[in-house]
C-alpha cells in the first residue's frame, strides 16, 4: 500500500465537489499451471492504481490512473471534475440529492498460510503429483493442473473522513481431464475454478484435491462409456457445484437493481424481477431461502464494506420463498426508493463501482443427501457445470453439467454423459421439493462473472446445499 | 506513450546479462466510457492504464510477469528493475519449457493512425440530443488504444488507434428493443442521426402486438450481427489447433468425422480486413488471412508459438488461447434488399444472445433471440417475436439448411471492454435457414 495516499488525497480533492472518494487497488495475480508433464509459462500480474469520483452540484464523474504522484491524482481529479462539470444537470439520478457513506473500518481474509509463505518447490510438487495420476489410460488425450492465487489490498477513502483499509487472499485450484475414443470427447474437471476461496494454502486441508486426479480421470473415461441422459420431464437433483451456477443466473442476476432499473439492458440484459414483486413475489417453495452474506470467512467475496464505503451484512433476499430484498447498493436504492443491500463492487481501481452479487447462498434445510436421493423415484442427479445460456430477462434458461447419475427407485443407477436441463426461473424455483442439510453445503465460488459497460469480470461467491426439483425437463446429447 | 515505451524497451534490453533475451508487451488506453440509460448520463469517466508484460528468457526457461506502468520513465525503470531481478532468481528453478518458441526473425512496424476524435462531450450531447424523448441505453467508448512488442533482439512492433464505439438500443417496452451502433474514426452528426433514423423505424415496428412461437422448427434468417454470436462461441476453442489435437473443438465432426458444412460457407481469419494489430504478444507477425474453412471443409487452424513447438508446425501467429481477431465469411449471392423476400414466411433474427453448447463434441449449441427479432409472412415483417431459445448444431445451421447467403458484408467492430478496449471485429453476411430449432 503505497503510503502518503491520505495526505495527497487531502492535497488534491477538489474544494468544490459535494462528494470526492479515492479508490487504490493493488492487486497481485498469479497462475501456475502443468499441462501433459510440461509447466505452462508462469502467468503473474501485479496492478495497482486510483479511481477518483466526485458529486458536483447535479453532476458526477470518475478517472482512473495508475499514476499515484500527487500530480497524477490531481489530473485525475481534473478529469473526474470535468465529467461532473458535463453531467450536471444530464444525469438519470441527482447525485446532489444523494448521501454517501464515510465510513471507517478494515477488513482482511482470515488466512493460515499465505500464498507467499509456500516455497514454489511445494507448488510445483502438488502439480507434478496431480499431472501425474490424471493420464490413467490411453484415452486421457490431455490433462492438465493450474492454482491461481489473487492478493489484493484496496484503500477508500472520502472528503469527509471516511477510510477504509481491506485485504482479501485467495485461491482457486483446478484441473482437468479431456478423455476421446471413438469420435467422441468427454472431459471431467474440479469445478473449473468452483472451489475459489478466501484461503491460504490451508484450504488443501479441507478440501481433497491432492488425492482427487485418479477419480476425476475415471470419470471422464466413464462418461466414455456412459449412455446418454435420458430425455424427459424427471425429478432434478443439483449438486452444490451446480447450483451454484442455478442461483447465479437465475436468483442473482434477475434481483440485481440496476437491471430492474434498466442499466443493463444494452448489454447484461434486463430482469423479468420488477420493483413491485419485492414484499409479495413468491420466488419460489417455501424451502428457498436466500442470503447475501459477505461474512462467510472464507467464501470468495466476503469483505466488509462494499466499494462505495457502505457496511456489509447477512441480508435474507428470498425468505420462505417470498422475494424480499434486491441486490441493490447506495445509488441503486436511492433511484428506486428501496431498501437493498452493501454490494456495490468493482472489478478493480480501472472499472467504476457498480450492483453486484458478492456472496449469494442457499441456506441449508434439513434432509441428507442420501435422504434426497431415497426419496427419487425417477430423476437425475447433476454434478458441475459446462454450459450456461438463459435469456436477458434471466427467465428462459438452459444449463448443461459434466456428468450425470441416473436415479431409479431411490438409488443411483450408473453414469449418464451430456445432461442437460431447461426451464424458466420464474417456475423453476417453484418446484424446489428437497433442500440438502447443512453436510451437503459446499463453499463456492467464480472468479468469472461478467456485466457492466464498461465491461467488467469480478468475483463472486455463492454456498450452498444440494437441491432436489420436481418434473424438470431434462434431456441428454446429440 | 510510443516514446516511452521504447524508452523501457532499450532499457530492458541494457539489462539482459549474457545470452539473456527479454521479450515486452504493451496493452494501453486513454479512454472516456459514458453509460447512458433512459436517454440521461448514468456514469460518465475517464481511464487511463498501460500493462507491460515482460518475459524473461535464458535457454529454454523462461518466466513473465505483467505490470501496471505509471507514465514516469525513472518509476517505472525501477519497478521493471526489480521485477526483472525476482524473474532471474526465479529462472534456475523452472524446468525447461520445450513448448518455448521465440521469434528471432526481426520483422518492426508501425501503425499510428491519425487522431480525429472531436471531445467525448460533444459526442455525448449529439446523443443525448438525437435520443430526446427515447429510452435510450447504451456505452460510448472513447479514445487511444495501443499495443505494441519489442525484444532484445531489436524488433520494434508499435500499433496506435484512435476510435470510437457509441453501442446502444432504443427500449420498446421492457425486453423489446432495437439494437444499433455507430463506431469510427470520425465523429460523423449526419452518419449518427440516419443510424437513429434507422432504428426509430425499427422500434415502430415493435409497438406491433409481439408472437410466440411454439418450439419447433422454423424457417429463419440470421443477420450479421446474429451470425457473429455463433462465431464468436465457435471461436471458443474452435479455430485453434490445441482445441483440434485435444479434440476439444465443436468442429469434431469436421476434423474427424464424416461431416461438412454447406459448400457456399467460406471461413478465414482476416487480420488485413480487420482493425486488430498483425503482431501478437511473442512478436510473431501474423499473415494477413489465415483459411478456416473453405467451401464447408476445415481448412486450417490458428497456431500459437506454443503449439507450433508442441505440434512442429508453422504458427499463425495467434495469441495464446488461439482465439480469433478478425473473422470473415464469404460473401453469397443473396442481395440483402431481397432476404424478407427470400425468407418469405419466417423468422428474421436481428441478435442472438448468450450462446452456449448443449453438446460441445457434437457441435450442438443453444441460445436465445434478443433485440429486434420479427415474424416475417408473405415477405413481410408482421409481428415482433417474443424472445425464443434455439437448440441446433453447426452442421445443420451452417450445412445442410443453410439456403443461402447475402451478397453484403458487415463490419462489425467489437465494443468489447473486458479488461481494455478490444481491437477485434468481424466482417460478416446474412445467412438465410431453410430449418431452424425452437425448444423453448
Amino acid at each position: 500500500m503505497p503510503h502518503q495516499l491520505q495526505q495527497k488525497f487531502n492535497a488534491t480533492c477538489p474544494a468544490k465537489a459535494t462528494f470526492a472518494s479515492l479508490r487504490y487497488v493493488e492487486e497481485t495475480t498469479e497462475v501456475i499451471g502443468m499441462r501433459r508433464g510440461v509447466l505452462e509459462p508462469i502467468d503473474k500480474t501485479i496492478d495497482r492504481g486510483v479511481m477518483v469520483t466526485v458529486f458536483v452540484n447535479g453532476g458526477m464523474g470518475y478517472a482512473a490512473t495508475a499514476d499515484l504522484s500527487e500530480a497524477g491524482i490531481r489530473r485525475a481529479f481534473a478529469k473526474a471534475m470535468d465529467w461532473a462539470r458535463c453531467s450536471e444537470g444530464k444525469m438519470v439520478f441527482d447525485p446532489s440529492t444523494l448521501e454517501m457513506p464515510h465510513s471507517k473500518g478494515t477488513y482482511a481474509s482470515s488466512v493460515g498460510r499465505k500464498w507467499s509463505d509456500v516455497s514454489f518447490g511445494e507448488k510445483l510438487e502438488l502439480l507434478k503429483h496431480i499431472d501425474k495420476e490424471l493420464p490413467i489410460d490411453k484415452r486421457i488425450i490431455d490433462w492438465s493442473a493450474s492454482l491461481m492465487s489473487v492478493r489484493t489490498e484496496s484503500l477508500y477513502l472520502t472528503n469527509e473522513g471516511g477510510e477504509i483499509h481491506q485485504s482479501w487472499e485467495m485461491l482457486a485450484p483446478d484441473m482437468l481431464a479431456v478423455a476421446h475414443h471413438d469420435g467422441q470427447t468427454q472431459k471431467r474437471s474440479f469445478g473449473s475454478r468452483g472451489i475459489s476461496q478466501q484461503t491460504g494454502w490451508e484450504v488443501f486441508d479441507r478440501i481433497d484435491y491432492k488425492d482427487s486426479a485418479p477419480r476425476v480421470a475415471s470419470e471422464a473415461i466413464q462418461l466414455l462409456e456412459a449412455p446418454d441422459c435420458p430425455t424427459g420431464k424427471m425429478d432434478l437433483i443439483l449438486m452444490p457445484d451446480q447450483m451454484m451456477l442455478q442461483i447465479h443466473e437465475s436468483i442473482g442476476h434477475p434481483l440485481e437493481l440496476d437491471r430492474i432499473l434498466g442499466d443493463e439492458r444494452n448489454y447484461a440484459g434486463t430482469s423479468f424481477v420488477t420493483q413491485d414483486m419485492f414484499g409479495s413475489y413468491q420466488y419460489g417453495s417455501e424451502l428457498l431461502n436466500v442470503t447475501f452474506d459477505p461474512a462467510v470467512p472464507e467464501e470468495f467475496a466476503s469483505y466488509a464494506f462494499d466499494d462505495n464505503g457502505t457496511p456489509a451484512k447477512k441480508t435474507y433476499l428470498i425468505k420462505d420463498g417470498m422475494l424480499e430484498k434486491p441486490l441493490g447498493a447506495a445509488i441503486s436504492q436511492h433511484r428506486a426508493k428501496m431498501a437493498g443491500v452493501a454490494n456495490s463492487r468493482a472489478c478493480s481501481w480501472n472499472r467504476p463501482p457498480m450492483d453486484r452479487m458478492a456472496n449469494l447462498n442457499i441456506e441449508p434445510g434439513s434432509q441428507s443427501l442420501d435422504e434426497l436421493v431415497s426419496s427419487v423415484e425417477n430423476g437425475v442427479l447433476m454434478h458441475t457445470n459446462t454450459s450456461w445460456s438463459i435469456d436477458d430477462s434471466r427467465n428462459k434458461f438452459q444449463f448443461g453439467c459434466e456428468m450425470g447419475e441416473v436415479i431409479e427407485n431411490g438409488e443411483r443407477k450408473g453414469i449418464v454423459k451430456n445432461p442437460n436441463y431447461r426451464g424458466v426461473s420464474a417456475t423453476f424455483w417453484r418446484a424446489l421439493k428437497g433442500v440438502g442439510n447443512r453436510q451437503s453445503l459446499e463453499v463456492l465460488g467464480t472468479p468469472y462473472c461478467g456485466k457492466g459497460e464498461p465491461n467488467q469480470v469480478i468475483r463472486v461467491g455463492h454456498a450452498s446445499p444440494a437441491c432436489l426439483f420436481g418434473n424438470i425437463d431434462v434431456f441428454g446429447g446429440a | 506513450m510510443q516514446q516511452h515505451f521504447n524508452d523501457l524497451a532499450d532499457f530492458l534490453t541494457s539489462q539482459m546479462k549474457g545470452d539473456e533475451v527479454c521479450t515486452s508487451f504493451l496493452t494501453a488506453e486513454d479512454s472516456d466510457f459514458v453509460r447512458i440509460n433512459h436517454g440521461q448520463i448514468r456514469q460518465p469517466g475517464f481511464v487511463s492504464q498501460a500493462n507491460l508484460q515482460v518475459r524473461l528468457i535464458q535457454g529454454n526457461r523462461q518466466s513473465a510477469v505483467t505490470v501496471g506502468l505509471v507514465g514516469d520513465l525513472e518509476a517505472d525503470k525501477a519497478q521493471l528493475k526489480s521485477q526483472l531481478n525476482d524473474l532471474r532468481a526465479l529462472l534456475p528453478h523452472l524446468p525447461e519449457d520445450p513448448h518455448l518458441l521465440i521469434n528471432e526473425d526481426i520483422q518492426s512496424s508501425e501503425v499510428i493512425e491519425d487522431n480525429h476524435l472531436i471531445d467525448t462531450a460533444d459526442m455525448v450531447d449529439n446523443i443525448l440530443t438525437e435520443s430526446s424523448g427515447l429510452d435510450c441505453v447504451g456505452i460510448l467508448a472513447s479514445g487511444s488504444n495501443y499495443r505494441a512488442f519489442a525484444n532484445s533482439l531489436g524488433q520494434r512492433n508499435w500499433f496506435a488507434s484512435h476510435n470510437f464505439n457509441w453501442d446502444w438500443s432504443l427500449v420498446h417496452s421492457v425486453d423489446k428493443a432495437v439494437k444499433s451502433g455507430y463506431a469510427g474514426k470520425k465523429w460523423d452528426a449526419n452518419a449518427f442521426a440516419g443510424k437513429m433514423t434507422d432504428a426509430k423505424a425499427q422500434l415502430k415496428l415493435l409497438a406491433c402486438p409481439s408472437k410466440t412461437l411454439k418450439p419447433g422448427s422454423i424457417r429463419a434468417y440470421l443477420s450479421p450481427v446474429a451470425l457473429s454470436e455463433i462465431l464468436s462461441l465457435l471461436s471458443w476453442s474452435g479455430f485453434g489447433l490445441a482445441s483440434h489435437k485435444n479434440k476439444t473443438t465443436p468442429l469434431l465432426g469436421l476434423l474427424e468425422g464424416d461431416q461438412r458444412l454447406s459448400e457456399k460457407f467460406s471461413l478465414v481469419e482476416d487480420i488485413a480486413g480487420g482493425v486488430a494489430p498483425d503482431f501478437q504478444s511473442d512478436g510473431f507477425r501474423r499473415p494477413s488471412q489465415v483459411s478456416l474453412i473453405e467451401n464447408g471443409a476445415l481448412s486450417g487452424a490458428l497456431v500459437s508459438p506454443r503449439s507450433a513447438k508442441e505440434f512442429d508446425v508453422q504458427t499463425t501467429g495467434a495469441n495464446g488461447g488461439e482465439s480469433p481477431d478478425s473473422l470473415s465469411v464469404t460473401g453469397g449471392d443473396l442481395p440483402t434488399e431481397d432476404v424478407l423476400k427470400a425468407l418469405d414466411t419466417g423468422v428474421w433474427i436481428g441478435n442472438l444472445w448468450y450462446l452456449n453448447y448443449s453438446d460441445r463434441a457434437a457441435g450442438r449449441m443453444t441460445g436465445m433471440t434478443r433485440f429486434a427479432t420479427f415474424w416475417v409472412e408473405n415477405g413481410e415483417i408482421v409481428a415482433p417475436l417474443n424472445v425464443m431459445r434455439f437448440d441446433d448444431t453447426i452442421h445443420r445451421m451452417l450445412g445442410s439448411e443453410l439456403e443461402a447467403i447475402t451478397v453484403e458484408q458487415e463490419l462489425l467492430l467489437s465494443a468489447s471492454s473486458y479488461y481494455n478496449r478490444s481491437t477485434a471485429s468481424s466482417n460478416l453476411p446474412g445467412v438465410l435457414l431453410k430449418d431452424f430449432a425452437f425448444t423453448l
